[in-house]
């Protein structure tokens, strides 16, 4: 191996990631602007509300959603209340608008992604790789590129966190519609149904099951990177993970953990209740 | 002009079909095609018109192509070569829109595993058709329920398909059909999915919608007997191609080759066969001048024990027996009136011979078919067990 000169991949990178720091703004500034804005105008809302009133708002939620009053409403009740004592409201609050702006981001880009994946053949040849791709890369490399173009802070953390958490939403999209049984879809082009009214009134009604796992899954991985995204800045709970690594205390490494468990468990059944089968 | 004209319609799925039909056009079989190329061809050269409120049958094994044969007429499928008139119009060769509305407006598809909407309720599932055309919400709800109404679903409008049985499910099929008043209608297998008692009760009701709509259907089946129950004509499909076009009386007794006789050997044919097909031409005496004698002397000629006796002109007015006869002449009496049987049992021409097995089987002297008073042919035994024996038919009988 020694003869044949190493391919200078990672100098490639580096290369192509500085042109587009110095060169990209245009490109770069105006998403780190929306962004800043989304995730300041969520958690500022959601840190607004006194404690009490979020934790009484979250429960009746879920009794409506789930059209019960025990279990799922009791361990939301249990849980945040547990939260609230451990003193990690406002990490909790940061964490949660962390993860609704990244994954309503990734949940915005990857829902069309998927139908237009379903639809076009060559879409998907293209773009099931890249998916490959973002699903194996590990995690923290998305890291260095999010500080390079957007600093430190929410807003990188937002963005490795919408690469990390799209691909499962955009996979199950294109999967719900591809589903769809082949009558169907001739039945609704020989009643004569353009493609955008066999989309809204066949395909996506059909596929809605499917692609709310989608959902539900980018939702989990979002959460997933709140630890990783807090390497860079992120605030929340992650930071206090992190902080705890790092002082080697075991006690508060566990007690935020146990917040952010907390977080996913409501968030998931959440979601999950919205998903009944109707039909 | 009629509704439906297709034209050496063709179908080959592969990767270049122009090349597949210059093979074809060279006359090289499916079968070579395959080998040579790897493509198949789905339907071949198929030719054939469906005039206005016909029931036009396509009958072919699963493989045969009628299914793609059918999709190729509203282009669910493309032709690779041919085309399909519908009112003159090339429906091949239109642009997209003029494709959706012509979708919408005149062809109307019933599938076999009834394609119902799953997440709709029957009536909502019934005005699909006309709620993608951007009809008005009353218009479609009143046209649903009309629809629902014909099919006989009433009161069903709220409940969900897999609420449904499957015969309730395809009228719901049906009915979305012929909620936005096609011209025509294209119906793929669909009442393969359904029992055989069920099925039996959707044919007679399309039978008995048709009288009244006059629709032009195209009915693509593998049986038979549906083939020859629903149809006014039939074409049947091998390896798509269309070996035999005709009524179900021209398939069932000339069947044009081997294949088609196969499949027709095992047609229950007492239920395709009439009256019509097997009567004979009965030996008759007029009431009005012939007497005992003239009547026992055609007995004799005819070497036949009983002789039908008409009025007028070839009214059935009775039957006069050797016995009869031959006892009046030995008395003396000159007068038919006295030993004619007038209590003869008659039926119409068309009724099936399963039927009419349960007339004769019962009765020593012949049936006679008749056409109001009129003595059209008469019934005997032997030519019942013969057609059902599979033997030729007489049809100027």
């Amino acid at each position: 191996m020694d003869n044949i000169p190493q391919i200078p991949l990672a100098s490639w990178v580096d290369s192509a990631v500085s042109y587009l720091r110095s060169n990209a703004d245009w490109l770069f500034d105006p998403i780190s602007n929306f962004l800043d804005a989304f995730v300041n105008g969520v958690s500022t809302g959601l840190m607004f509300l006194p404690p009490l009133v979020f934790i009484i708002l979250m429960v009746g939620l879920t009794i409506y959603l789930t059209k019960k009053v025990w279990g799922l409403p009791v361990f939301t009740l249990l849980g945040l209340v547990l939260i609230w004592n451990l003193g990690y409201w406002e990490e909790t609050m940061l964490t949660l608008a962390l993860i609704l702006c990244s994954s309503s981001v990734a949940i915005i880009i990857g829902i069309p992604l998927g139908i237009w994946m379903a639809k076009k053949e060559t879409v998907q040849k293209i773009v099931r790789p890249i998916l490959d791709f973002m699903q194996t890369m590990p995690a923290f490399v998305y890291l260095i590129p999010a500080v390079s173009f957007f600093g430190i802070g929410m807003v990188p953390g937002i963005i490795a966190s919408v690469i990390f958490a799209m691909p499962p939403v955009v996979r199950l999209t294109n999967l719900g519609i591809r589903e769809v049984s082949l009558e169907l879809i001739e039945a609704a082009d020989a009643f004569g149904a353009t493609g955008w009214q066999k989309l809204i009134k066949v395909q996506l009604p059909l596929a809605k099951n499917t692609i709310m796992q989608g959902v539900n899954q980018t939702i989990m991985l979002a959460l997933s990177m709140v630890v990783i995204a807090s390497m860079i800045g992120a605030e929340g709970l992650g930071t206090e993970v992190y902080r705890a690594i790092g002082r080697n205390q075991a006690g508060q490494g566990f007690t935020s953990g146990i917040a952010i468990v907390i977080l996913a468990i409501v968030l998931d059944r959440l979601i999950q209740a919205k998903n009944k089968k109707k039909y | 002009m009629s509704k439906i004209e297709v034209k050496e319609l063709t179908k080959i799925f592969g990767k270049n079909p122009k090349k597949g039909i210059k093979l074809l056009k060279e006359g090289k079989s499916k079968d070579e095609i395959l080998k040579k190329t790897g493509m198949t061809v789905g339907v071949n050269n198929v030719s054939f018109e469906v005039e206005d409120g016909e029931i036009f049958v396509i009958m072919g094994l699963s493989g045969s192509g009628k299914s793609t044969l059918v999709r190729l007429i509203n282009r669910l499928i493309e032709p690779s070569y041919g085309s399909v008139l519908v009112d003159g119009e090339d429906l091949s060769k239109i642009d997209k829109k003029r494709l959706i509305e012509t979708r919408r407006k005149k062809l109307s598809m019933v599938f076999q595993n009834f394609g119902l909407l799953p997440h709709r309720t029957v009536i909502e599932n019934t005005g699909f058709g006309l709620e993608v055309q951007g009809s008005p919400k009353e218009e479609i709800e009143q046209e649903s329920k009309k629809a629902l109404e014909l099919v006989g679903l009433k009161g069903y409008e709220d409940q969900y398909p897999n609420q449904l049985s499957g015969g309730m499910k395809q009228r719901v099929g049906l009915a979305r059909a012929l909620a936005n008043d096609p011209d025509i209608l294209l119906m793929d297998e669909s009442f393969s999915a359904l029992d055989p008692l069920i099925r039996k009760d959707m044919q007679d009701e399309l039978l008995d919608l048709q009288q009244s709509m006059k629709k032009t259907i195209l009915f693509i089946t593998h049986d038979l007997d549906e083939a020859l129950k629903i149809g006014d004509r039939i074409a049947l499909m091998k390896d798509g191609v269309i070996v035999q076009i005709g009524t179900p009386e021209e398939i069932m007794m000339n069947p044009s080759n081997a294949y088609v006789e196969k499949f027709v050997e095992d047609v229950d044919r007492s239920k395709v066969f009439t009256a019509g097909h097997v009567m004979i031409k009965p030996e008759t005496i007029r009431i009005e001048k012939d007497g005992p004698r003239v009547a026992l002397q055609r007995m004799k000629q005819a070497e036949i024990s009983c002789v039908f006796v008409t009025e007028h002109h070839n009214e059935l007015y009775g039957v006069v027996t050797a016995e009869g006869a031959a006892a009046a002449i030995k008395n003396g009496q000159k007068d038919l009136e006295a030993i004619v049987e007038k209590n003869v049992k008659t039926v119409s021409p068309e009724i099936s011979l399963k039927d009419l097995f349960e007339i004769i089987h019962d009765t020593s002297i012949p049936v006679a078919v008749t056409e109001g008073k009129l003595l059209k042919g008469i019934i005997v035994r032997g030519a019942v067990l013969a057609v059902l024996a599979g033997n030729e038919v007489n049809l100027d009988g």
